[in-house]
């Protein structure tokens, strides 16, 4: 059994030490929002924030975070990063999105980005249904409007 | 694919980290970053019996001058201008947030960005039974390095680079490098005064090349002439994305790319 904080609340639920974060979050405390796409760190789906950084839930033990601050998309504010999403239709099955929205939320509030960055960061996410210039668009969009 | 079940320990020195190594041998694997090592078992091609975690160990997250703590975070490690060049090619954003530079060293990837900058600078690698190990000796081949069993990376050294260059071509950004070189060099009034070239990738592990630099003009030509040199001075095996032609060819590329950010 491990407790930590997940969107703010604590939260406890039982893991081996081969849980998965991504999965501890999925199948114990039922936050679906998480996805999971290749468990191998490559397509970004599973992003989720420890202590305020953005990680990939799939390359960390559930144990790892134990006591930790664990944010998920369902713990992100809408606001105008969603709005560009919708915008921009940046979205279309919405699998990769969450992980999109965890890192992209990450990458803004260090500061200014620019399209090479958002576009170095999509590196890190794939999207099989847009293409990726409509998520680009819409990240660039929220950063404008901070 | 999920990883195989171990055994989880925390300790919080690098005395107790290296006792865990000693007690289980081969079947202990230190877990920093994760990056590397959990991919690895999540498609079941590792199974340590004991995974380490060395997150929370005392002493392991310092930095002083040259000197980087093996979990000091890839996001952290700026400064060093050969390292500002190539960090942006090591895996992503969001993977650099959590992956250690200890953990790419000891890992050992022969076309990881990070072992051949150490390579190329000249850098050096502590341990922790005191062993100070020159980056040129470190690497033995393909994931394996001079660490024993029973002995864990603590510190890595970075000298830093008069003017440094570094280039590579992957078939994705942060996809594994086909092959790629990096650079630290000297030029005094116009002249290469010293070079050192390093490529990976194309061998078993970062290896410098003699591309016979010294006193040769600093030029885009020269920088085309040593592409070409070091092309002839690799022999890599062709894999499935590239002929073992395409990837000499790329070397040539690479090379005269990263000393031409020199200049």
């Amino acid at each position: 059994m491990i407790e930590l904080r997940v969107n703010g609340l604590v939260r406890r639920g039982g893991a081996e030490p081969r849980t998965l974060l991504s999965d501890f979050l999925r199948h114990e405390l039922g936050l679906t929002g998480t996805h999971v796409g290749c468990e191998h760190g490559v397509c970004g789906a599973c992003t989720v924030e420890l202590d305020g950084v953005a990680v990939r839930s799939c390359l960390l033990f559930a144990v790892q975070a134990e006591g930790r601050e664990v944010r998920t998309v369902e713990g992100l504010e809408w606001g105008p990063m969603q709005e560009a999403f919708r915008r921009h239709h940046a979205l279309q099955c919405g699998f990769c999105t969450p992980g999109i929205l965890i890192a992209a939320t990450a990458l803004l509030e260090r500061g200014p980005v620019s399209r090479e960055q958002v576009i170095e960061l999509l590196g890190g996410h794939l999207c099989r249904c847009t293409g990726y210039t409509p998520i680009v668009a819409a990240i660039l969009e929220a950063a404008g409007e901070q | 694919m999920k990883p195989p079940a171990f055994r989880y320990e925390r300790p919080e020195t690098v005395d107790e980290a290296a006792l865990l190594l000693a007690e289980h041998g081969d079947e202990a694997k230190i877990l920093a970053g994760g990056q590397s090592l959990v991919p690895i078992m999540n498609f079941r091609l590792l199974r340590p019996a004991v995974l380490v975690d060395i997150n929370h160990t005392v002493g392991l997250d310092g930095r002083s001058g040259q000197a980087i703590g093996a979990t000091v975070r890839q996001r952290d490690f700026r400064g060093n201008g050969l390292v500002d060049r190539a960090m942006p090619y090591v895996g992503h954003f969001v993977t650099r947030n959590r992956g250690t530079v200890g953990g790419s060293i000891a890992h050992a990837d022969a076309s990881a960005e990070l072992p051949l900058s150490l390579v190329t600078l000249g850098g050096t690698v502590t341990t922790s039974k005191g062993r100070h190990l020159a980056a040129e000796e470190f690497f033995v081949t393909h994931y394996t390095t001079l660490l024993q069993t029973d002995e864990l990376l603590v510190e890595t050294t970075w000298p830093a680079a008069s003017r440094a260059g570094f280039s590579e071509f992957a078939l994705r950004h942060g996809d594994f490098a086909l092959s790629m070189c990096a650079c630290s060099v000297k030029i005094e009034s116009g002249v290469f005064v010293a070079a050192r070239v390093g490529v990976g990738a194309v061998c078993d592990r970062p290896t410098l090349l003699d591309l016979q630099l010294e006193g040769a003009p600093g030029t885009v030509e020269t920088a085309r002439e040593a592409g070409a040199r070091a092309a002839s001075l690799v022999d890599p095996p062709g894999n499935l994305h590239a002929s073992a032609s395409y990837l000499k060819h790329l070397t040539s590329v690479v090379v005269s790319r990263a000393l031409e950010q020199t200049l």
